[in-house]
């Protein structure tokens, strides 16, 4: 029953396959559709069997075969369902299950329709199982299966070239993150003889000792490996050009689901890294870091996509601040109401660029709330969810957060402010996005904006839902009522804590208090700019021109691995092509060549091509011998 | 009866004019013919020798020669007439395809 969970998929994968081509898109897209429905109701049924456990031993295991019995190393594929798992399988499968069911209304007309439910499912069964795995080595194929559906998906429309040379930039980038996770892999066995969690976590403080460099290096090496996955410093790059791919594929794999992979195998990994405090202080440093200079950039991006994937980008350095201060129900917590609430928003731009036959500049936009009003409001939501307004769901996760960013032992001040500061430009940069999108006055052309049309129900149905989910989600995590506070309840026993961790009533409602008006002040100086004083934006812009600029090219970070990175790798590629390719490989076989070559020169003269002289040559040969044998004879 | 020698120098004579004209004569088919010589040759010493010796063996080598001749003399005309369909010529100077 277990497996049935990402079972569903693959059979969605294959029915596809067999009779999807010739059935056509509908077909195809209902049976995607239909079978992410039926892996949440599985993923629903596990989680309640789940709650029907006493806390302390809520753990389904599921044993399929033995995968890779080679001496010493022993691998099972076998899965596991525990709360952590749980609620990523039950994120992965609804939130899946409604941007498939988008999808069918999105995708209609599209040329590759088929292939693009084949790879949607396909990413489902990798997600749930890199989520549901039991081990390093299943997790790991999960990872990688992941990494290259997000490689297929960015490059779906790979007639176009930027597509193509995204899901590639995607793919390489991910890769240098891989490679460290791999090498980890290899640290974990070396030192475990084992790949199992059931062994090797348990066993981490007893093996490794708190603080020791091995844990310490394996640590480093995880949190690299999701770098690349989750888009940190300094990986991040490649997730803003992956906005080239579909946007229900931007909503379910670069926001949702895959990019969050990087925090559940923290989170997942939690027993190790709390032996590594400084692997700890790497992780929640990087994640404040990056919350920061992704929020900077999204202030200043022109394109609906991009805004938002810097903003995924940013949220994800919320989740590794909470993990790397040890606050993993909190980063679980806010992937879950950053699924919902940014699922919401991909799928709402999605919706704006539906009708708007492909524009995704919003200096273009403006006025749309008359034309869309569905979209308009779920837009509106979302936006207020993931700014942190009570009580939206972000209000809740981010509070978490913050709370312990300041509160435990491994945070601090900065990184409190940090987050706060990244709430101010959370704020900011959303509602300008909506501002500049929903309101104002339209500068479409006439034509265009009498054409304009909501988005069909199939799409509206997945927006009002998640809608529903952005308002209320942040409900089961409630943090001042003690008893309501279900979610970290659930989840603390995965990571070895109490349940109903003890609150400082006063601290913590005076942060709520700071960080909502924080948000309320981004948006009313996002309402400023935007609603109020017509172009006050463009007005600071024009103020600081280089700080502008810096914020519009993305700090230049782009430019800058290409200079130290890129081109570096490219000249040496070229001077080893002309080195070693042409100079010794080519050489060498080109030299045997003609080696051979002079010595048939040399004796070609042999071979006169004329019967005759062949014929003289086995005459003289028959004579030599019978002379010979005369002689010897005599 | 003749001494063998006289068959043997007839042989030797009949062999060395067959080899004589395969070296020197260009025409395929009369190339052909000279090898045909050269075998009969072959054969009036292996019948002297086995008259001479009152062995049955030098005929029955001779029967052989003789079918192998047969054999050869069906695929070697074969070649002969598709080389000639492929260069219009029977000179053996044309077939040089080997040579670069």
């Amino acid at each position: 029953m277990l497996t049935s969970i990402l079972l569903l998929p693959l059979a969605g994968v294959l029915v596809n396959l067999l009779f999807g081509w010739r059935r056509g898109e509908k077909f195809a897209g209902w049976v995607a559709t239909g079978a992410m429905g039926l892996a949440f109701l599985a993923a629903a049924w596990g989680f309640l069997s789940l709650l029907g456990l006493p806390p302390g031993q809520r753990a389904l295991r599921s044993f399929l075969f033995e995968w890779i019995p080679v001496g010493g190393l022993q691998v099972k594929a076998s899965f596991l369902l525990d709360p952590l798992s749980s609620v990523m399988a039950l994120v992965v499968t609804g939130v899946g299950f409604l941007i498939h069911l988008y999808s069918v209304g999105y995708m209609h007309g599209d040329r590759g329709a088929v292939r693009y439910f084949i790879y949607l499912n396909l990413f489902s069964f990798s997600m749930l199982t890199l989520v549901l795995g039991d081990n390093f080595l299943v997790l790991f194929v999960g990872w990688e299966a992941v990494g290259l559906c997000s490689y297929l998906l960015i490059g779906f429309w790979h007639e176009r070239d930027s597509a193509a040379e995204a899901g590639k930039k995607a793919f390489v980038v991910n890769r240098v993150g891989d490679f460290c996770f791999l090498i980890a892999l290899f640290l974990v066995f070396s030192h475990f003889g084992s790949l199992d969690f059931g062994v090797v976590l348990p066993q981490a403080a007893a093996t490794l000792g708190a603080g020791s460099a091995a844990a310490t290096l394996i640590c480093l090496l995880l949190f690299a490996g999701a770098t690349g996955k989750s888009a940190q410093i300094p990986l991040y790059v490649w997730l803003p050009d992956a906005m080239e791919g579909p946007t229900p594929v931007s909503a379910l794999i670069h926001a949702a689901t895959m990019v969050t992979a990087g925090v559940y195998m923290v989170a997942r990994m939690s027993a190790l890294f709390a032996l590594s405090p400084l692997a700890m202080g790497v992780v929640a440093t990087i994640g404040a870091l990056t919350l920061l200079l992704a929020g900077s950039i999204a202030v200043a991006q022109n394109d609906i996509k991009r805004v938002l994937a810097y903003s995924t980008v940013s949220q994800l350095g919320y989740m590794f601040l909470a993990a790397g201060v040890g606050a993993y129900t909190a980063a679980i917590f806010h992937l879950v109401t950053h699924a919902f609430f940014k699922a919401l928003l991909f799928l709402g731009s999605g919706s704006v660029i539906h009708a708007l036959h492909g524009e995704q500049d919003i200096r273009r936009m403006g006025g749309l709330r008359a034309g869309l009003p569905v979209t308009s409001w779920t837009f509106t939501v979302g936006g207020l969810a993931i700014a942190g307004i009570f009580p939206f769901a972000g209000f809740f996760s981010k509070d978490a957060i913050l709370f312990a960013a300041m509160t435990s032992p491994h945070g601090g001040l900065l990184f409190w402010l940090a987050g706060a500061a990244g709430a101010f430009m959370t704020a900011f940069y959303m509602f300008r996005l909506i501002f500049k999108t929903f309101h104002g006055r339209c500068s479409l052309p006439i034509e265009q904006q009498a054409r304009l049309h909501e988005s069909p129900r199939v799409m509206l149905l997945p927006l009002q839902a998640l809608a529903a989910l952005s308002i209320a989600g942040g409900w089961m995590g409630l943090p001042l009522i003690r008893g309501a506070d279900f979610f970290g309840d659930f989840l603390g026993p995965v990571f070895g804590k109490g349940a109903g961790a003890h609150h400082e009533v006063v601290l913590e409602v005076a942060m709520m208090a700071v960080s909502l008006a924080v948000a309320l002040l981004g948006i009313f100086m996002a309402y400023n700019f935007y609603i109020r004083g017509q172009g006050a934006g463009a007005a600071y812009g024009r103020r600081w021109p280089r700080l502008y600029r810096l914020l519009l090219n993305k700090y230049y970070v782009d430019e800058l691995y290409d200079g130290l990175i890129v081109q570096p790798i490219k000249r040496a590629s070229i001077w080893a092509w002309r080195a070693f390719e042409d100079g010794l490989v080519d050489a060498a076989v080109n030299g045997a060549g003609a080696a051979v070559e002079a010595a048939g020169g040399a004796v070609r003269r042999l071979q006169t091509g004329y019967v005759k002289s062949y014929a003289v040559a086995m005459l003289a040969g028959a004579f030599a011998i019978l002379v010979y044998l005369t002689v010897r004879g005599g | 009866m003749a001494p063998l020698e006289h068959y043997l120098i007839l042989s030797a004579a009949l062999f060395t004019l067959g080899v004589v004209g395969v070296v020197v004569r260009r025409n395929a088919i009369v190339v052909f013919l000279c090898i045909e010589l050269m075998l009969n040759g072959a054969n009036l010493a292996f019948v002297a020798y086995g008259s001479f010796l009152d062995s049955l063996d030098g005929q029955l080598i001779v029967f052989f020669v003789m079918a192998v001749a047969a054999a050869e003399a069906a695929i070697g005309l074969a070649i002969v007439v598709l080389i000639y369909r492929n260069r219009e010529s029977t000179d053996v100077d044309d077939v040089n395809l080997l040579k670069l």
